[in-house]
């Protein structure tokens, strides 16, 4: 369930496509329960994902349910769920609060929130080897509190911090681009979305500011590079709690994923794809040790514990995965890489 | 708190500098239009985005992958310049001809003109996000987003003042800026077609009465804002080198009070407006950082106006100054 014909199907449609994969795989072997999928688009608004979710449990009887993509609707969807006892596996849903509801049949493959600032911060002090840091924020929810949670891991890793703001919208950062330049930092961390990072990374490299600069999941798009220019692009780090195949893929698993998933859909997966495969993973697993009620698939998904092709599938008691695992991306020659997992990556 | 502008005085003031000439090469189009017919022209900011469109289409045309250098260079600057001139002008007298001057014809309200404005500008928006990205410049499907123009010249330091660099791009971009302020106040000043336009903006009645052609002097004043306004635009792409459906809504608003700031019809106003704003905007962001940048601007905004009510160097088009 999710946003699959709205302006933000962009992240739906290819986690929905990742479960599909999934079960068609699962139907393959024959088992002696084939699976359904049925789509339901919510368009990312709550209401109608309420409304989806009562159909869904009633007429259509679903034993499990991959979603809801966005955070917004899980909280409206969750109690539902709970009350009918249907297991969910979001492939999507980042806010933090949503484990703490004490919700019994909701889960998730992707680290909250709260992990990507911290792990990005650790990834600058540690790898990077950075002991002066310049923060931006662009102001929104998203990039304020993500600025901010880099901010206090920072400090506590002993980096000198220091700090601004910019509009995403304004064109001219020169302002912030002098700031940095009289900071000298080692590393620059950007909070906000490619749009923004792309304009002040072409800034920053016209002034001759060389730091190295990272960001996260809201500037993981090719708009990034074509908004810095390639050259000045060259080296950006990328956080993202999503594991996205690239082109030089070397993860063998991810790499059949990739190929059998272009085969099916005619596009390259991008990003929450494999987090859907995963998802509806862990059910076809649940249900091939033989579990087909919704209740028995809970228990069962519970106890999951296998590699999945984002990471270790194993789940906490209030439903967050165990393996909270961000993972670190860099420009290269114009594209987008995979570094590798922000506890394990080196920088070249 | 004030160490760091202290600190890096000079970078703060040159970049606000080039941006403050940019922000009056745009406030010329609303303070003329202003003192010639008491109309904002709120599509304004659209004929700027015209202009930038048409100079990335330009570059995108040319294919640039590597700057370019001697001849092809100053030949592939010219083109933008004249692309995004000609199509901002274009724009701005064709908006002139649909949305105003049936409603001026008629005796419409001015308030009737501020709302044909508005809507003209969503609909340029629009076009440009629907129809003349996803087709003309072939992105299909990405009408709303960011779009990144190859870089045509290469941005060498020329010279360092006080810590600053100053970039080639820096010094054509505030040469060619005040040189076209400098070429239009002459045009103003001393011809029969700049009297025509002081005439109008004084007392249209009477210049109609001294065989003044109103409808001429209306196109010529939208034609050499929407020129000014295009010039910037091509120069805003050398120096930022992207582009977006709705890059001149914040822009325009800059402009616009950089026009108000000057004292609106005023067209030296509208230099020294744009000056100061781009001065203080930088100021102020080195001083609370630069999230503070708009509230600063717009806070001297309502200060200068509550001392000074008609803008730094006054209102009119018609007296002396001007």
């Amino acid at each position: 369930m999710g946003d699959l014909s709205g302006e933000n199907s962009g992240i739906v449609i290819p986690p929905s496509n990742g479960a599909q994969l999934a079960v068609d795989e699962y139907n393959a072997t024959n088992p002696k329960v084939k699976l359904e999928m049925i789509k339901y688009d919510s368009k990312a608004d709550p209401t109608t994902a309420v409304s989806l979710a009562q159909q869904a449990i009633k007429q259509d009887k679903v034993v499990a349910l991959v979603g809801p993509a966005f955070s917004g609707e899980s909280k409206q969807v969750g109690p539902l769920l709970e009350e009918a006892k249907i297991p969910s596996i979001s492939a999507s849903a980042t806010a933090v609060a949503l484990a703490q509801n004490g919700w019994k049949y909701w889960h998730r493959v992707v680290p909250n929130d709260g992990v990507q600032g911290p792990a990005i911060a650790d990834f600058i002090v540690g790898a990077a080897a950075a002991k002066k840091v310049f923060v931006v924020d662009d102001k929104s929810e998203y990039g304020k509190g993500l600025g901010d949670a880099v901010r206090g891991q920072l400090k506590t890793k002993g980096a000198t911090v220091t700090d601004d703001a910019l509009d995403p919208a304004a064109t001219d950062y020169s302002s912030t681009v002098t700031k940095i330049a009289a900071a000298k930092p080692d590393a620059i961390f950007f909070g906000g979305y490619y749009a923004g990072a792309g304009k002040l990374i072409k800034q920053l490299r016209d002034k001759g500011v060389t730091a190295k600069f990272f960001s996260a999941d809201g500037s993981l798009d090719k708009g990034i590079i074509d908004s810095a220019g390639a050259a000045q692009a060259e080296g950006v780090l990328i956080g993202c709690p999503c594991r996205i195949p690239t082109a030089a893929e070397t993860d063998e698993k991810v790499k059949k994923f990739a190929t059998d998933y272009k085969a099916k859909f005619g596009a390259d997966p991008l990003i929450y794809a494999t987090e859907g495969y995963d998802a509806m993973t862990t059910f076809t697993k649940a249900i091939a040790t033989g579990a087909t009620t919704a209740d028995a698939i809970n228990a069962a998904i519970g106890k999951s514990d296998f590699d999945g092709i984002t990471k270790h599938i194993k789940f906490d008691p209030n439903g967050e995965p165990s393996a909270k695992s961000i993972y670190m991306y860099e420009v290269k020659g114009g594209q987008i890489g995979l570094l590798g997992d922000t506890t394990t990556a080196k920088l070249g | 708190m004030f160490d760091n502008l202290l600190g890096s005085f000079w970078p703060y003031t040159i970049d606000g500098l080039i941006l403050g000439a940019i922000y009056g090469l745009v406030a010329l189009g609303y303070t003329m239009v202003y003192g010639v017919l008491r109309l904002i022209n709120f599509a304004h900011s659209e004929v700027f985005m015209i202009g930038t469109m048409a100079s990335a289409f330009v570059v995108m045309t040319l294919g640039i992958t590597q700057p370019l250098t001697g001849f092809a260079l100053v030949g592939g600057l010219l083109l933008m310049v004249l692309a995004g001139g000609a199509a901002s002008a274009g724009s701005a007298m064709l908006l002139e001809r649909i949305a105003y001057r049936p409603l001026r014809k008629r005796g419409a309200s001015r308030l009737a003109a501020l709302i044909s404005a508005i809507g003209a500008s969503l609909f340029l928006q629009e076009l440009f996000a629907l129809v003349i990205i996803p087709h003309v410049f072939n992105r299909p499907q990405q009408g709303r987003n960011q779009m990144g123009v190859a870089r045509i010249m290469q941005k060498d330091t020329l010279f360092t003042i006080g810590g600053a660099q100053i970039r080639v791009d820096q010094v054509l971009i505030f040469v060619a800026s005040i040189g076209m302020m400098i070429l239009l106040d002459l045009l103003v000043n001393r011809t029969k077609i700049g009297r025509g336009i002081r005439a109008t903006s004084q007392d249209p009645e009477t210049a109609v009465l001294m065989g003044v052609d109103i409808d001429k002097i209306v196109r010529v004043t939208f034609l050499i804002g929407g020129l000014m306004a295009g010039i910037a635009g091509a120069l805003f792409v050398l120096q930022f080198e992207v582009t977006k459906f709705s890059i001149g809504f914040l822009l325009g608003i800059k402009a616009f009070t950089a026009a108000v700031l000057g004292g609106i019809g005023n067209l030296r106003g509208a230099l020294v407006g744009g000056l100061f704003l781009g001065l203080i905007e930088n100021y102020g962001a080195a001083i609370f950082g630069s999230g503070w940048k708009d509230v600063i601007a717009f806070t001297v905004l309502v200060l200068v106006l509550m001392f000074r009510p008609t803008g730094i160097l006054g209102e009119s088009l018609q007296q002396a100054r001007a």
